[in-house]
């Protein structure tokens, strides 16, 4: 077979929808400051409020647009959310966190800063499919609990969590409630009601748009302290002035993302379980991690005992294939995935994993180039390992 | 573009980890005098290497790895270059040196190359346990103080001139007291010695 260039790191980043990209183009031309109070300011302004609808609508806010706050991205959604904790906590009485210890390094990082200013935070655990465990979760949760920030659905592994029960969980306790729905969003369903979510975090380069902007939903009269202050844009929630192109752009991709789901959701779902089915059928010894079920359609992560992932990874690079993986070597530290630590898979297992994250480019193709590589690969490293597969 | 993801465009890096050189094949029936292993699969690369030894020479040698681009690529250069080296030669090979020879590895990939390195010594140490000479090279100086990845002091001195400065800069390059962590004190104590002897102006 010819070599081919197959991108399958779609949870990595996505390229721009042809779409999303002539929307830009065309919006490059609208200069104006959207606070500007002249005609162009005007204009520009209008298409910040349209994109600003398309996102609302995305997660099933459209009754209120008004809700969603955009800004550089997932990090910051996420961060202005513990920033908000932090303030609300240290006036009391409620200061409790409760998140899981497989999200995404920006809520691990800032549950952790929280934890060191002294706030009790609790990291739920994970099953071996990496949902959390709802006893658990019931048993976390008081009187004292102030936020709960639990990811949609997970990056690595794709497993989607129970979001209605646990946004219901935490109201009931009285608590405030985020959700990292970076993943989700363009891969399954979002509702901030359904969710009964406080707070939800978006990314638009997830969803075929550009690189830089990101959302935050905050539900009315849910706290929020500014990570950015300075003018009163976005009500005061988030200075800075408008990235027009980029919003303009987020826009047009979660128009697209919502108009596209559930074919997407069919198409790609049943190119993931082709390029699964495939591998375990062809490789022995594997093991799939992630939920079998409640998984994102897209997401692929396996296990290649005796193989190391990175060597993986750069063996299918030199094919044409781009992959990712939760090995150590190819993260710069010591450590492999938290994430499929925490799911119980052992180090072993978690060096030797590789994520494909296929998207709306994805093709029978590319699925069954991959197959007639990876095997090979594994086969070759598995010869010369001193790890038994 | 930086170092870190230019690597795979040296041809020689590229060509070690496309085609390894000596790789143990079970088919062959290579018979070792001696082997070594070192590393940990839950750091994520181990190594054997394999050696047939004549009058203190390597004649020929085979290894195998868990590990990853730069730990193949490196273990593989070396492997050749101690073909027909005196074992005393090759047990003095720093790790540095086959990263030169390599073209350069990136920072965060030192670490990975100096397993090879490791293994080798420890197999030339089973040649000389074998030939009731144990432990002959390490009493050249060298005390190791990593028993779980069989680091010594003087790995320990070679990471600080190449600017390690803490605990973890000295982690990163020679992943010391990564497996029970039982050497921390003692290697902290050598590292703050080296450092005010190599590395403070």
């Amino acid at each position: 077979m010819e070599t081919r260039k197959v991108y399958m790191d779609y949870n990595a980043t996505t390229p721009l929808h042809p779409a999303v990209k002539d929307a830009m183009v065309r919006d490059l031309e609208l200069y104006a400051n959207a606070s500007s109070m002249h005609q162009d300011g005007r204009a520009a302004r209008a298409r910040v409020e349209e994109a600003r609808r398309a996102v609302a609508e995305l997660i099933g806010a459209a009754a209120d647009p008004e809700r969603v706050v955009f800004t550089s991205g997932g990090s910051e959604s996420n961060n202005t959310v513990f920033a908000t904790a932090f303030h609300l906590g240290r006036k009391g009485p409620r200061r409790g966190i409760v998140t899981t210890s497989i999200e995404h390094p920006c809520v691990l990082n800032a549950a952790l800063w929280l934890k060191d200013e002294g706030f009790p935070v609790t990291f739920l655990k994970v099953d071996q499919y990496g949902k959390i465990d709802m006893d658990e979760f019931k048993a976390a949760l008081g009187p004292d609990t102030l936020l709960v920030s639990i990811m949609a659905a997970n990056n690595e592994i794709g497993t989607i969590q129970d979001l209605a029960e646990i946004g219901r969980l935490a109201k009931a306790a009285g608590a405030l409630f985020h959700t990292d729905a970076t993943q989700a969003a363009g891969k399954i369903p979002v509702g901030v009601d359904e969710w009964k979510a406080d707070y939800l975090t978006l990314s638009c380069h997830k969803l075929y748009g550009p690189k830089g902007v990101g959302a935050l939903f905050i539900r009315k009269g849910a706290p929020v302290e500014p990570l950015i202050r300075g003018g009163h844009q976005e009500h005061g929630h988030r200075a800075g002035t408008y990235n027009n192109v980029g919003i303009l752009g987020f826009g047009e991709a979660a128009r697209l993302a919502k108009a596209e789901l559930a074919e997407y959701a069919a198409r790609v779902g049943a190119l993931r379980n082709r390029l699964r089915d495939g591998i375990v059928a062809a490789i022995p010894k594997v093991k799939v991690n992630g939920h079998p079920v409640q998984v994102l359609p897209n997401t692929l992560n396996v296990s290649f005992p005796g193989a190391e992932g990175e060597a993986i990874l750069l063996y299918l690079d030199l094919a044409g294939i781009e992959v990712s993986t939760g090995s150590a070597c190819a993260s710069g530290s010591l450590e492999p995935s938290h994430v499929l630590l925490a799911t119980g898979v052992g180090p072993e297992l978690a060096h030797g994993s590789i994520r494909f994250s296929l998207g709306r480019l994805s093709s029978e193709a590319d699925v069954d180039y991959v197959l007639s590589i990876l095997p090979g690969v594994i086969k070759r490293l598995r010869a010369m390992s001193t790890v038994e597969a | 573009m930086s170092d870190a993801f230019n690597w795979l465009y040296s041809d020689v890096v590229k060509d070690h980890f496309m085609n390894p050189k000596n790789v143990f094949d079970p088919e062959e029936g290579f018979k070792a005098d001696a082997q070594g292993m070192t590393g940990n699969v839950k750091c994520g690369d181990q190594m054997l290497f394999m050696l047939k030894v004549k009058d203190d020479v390597i004649e020929d040698v085979r290894w195998k790895t868990y590990g990853c681009a730069s730990a193949i690529a490196s273990t593989s250069m070396l492997s050749e270059v101690i073909k027909g080296m005196g074992i005393r030669d090759a047990y003095n090979i720093k790790p540095e040196d086959i990263v030169k020879r390599l073209g350069g590895l990136p920072d965060n990939k030192i670490h990975c190359s100096v397993l090879g390195d490791k293994a080798l010594r420890a197999a030339i140490d089973d040649h000389l346990a074998k030939t009731g000479r144990e432990g002959a090279f390490r009493n050249e100086g060298v005390k190791i103080i990593c028993t779980c990845l069989n680091i010594s002091d003087r790995d320990i001195e070679d990471a600080v001139k190449q600017g390690a400065r803490d605990w973890e800069g000295l982690q990163e390059r020679t992943k010391i007291g990564t497996v029970c962590g039982g050497c921390k004190k003692e290697a902290e104590e050598l590292l703050h010695e080296y450092v005010h002897i190599f590395a403070e102006d």
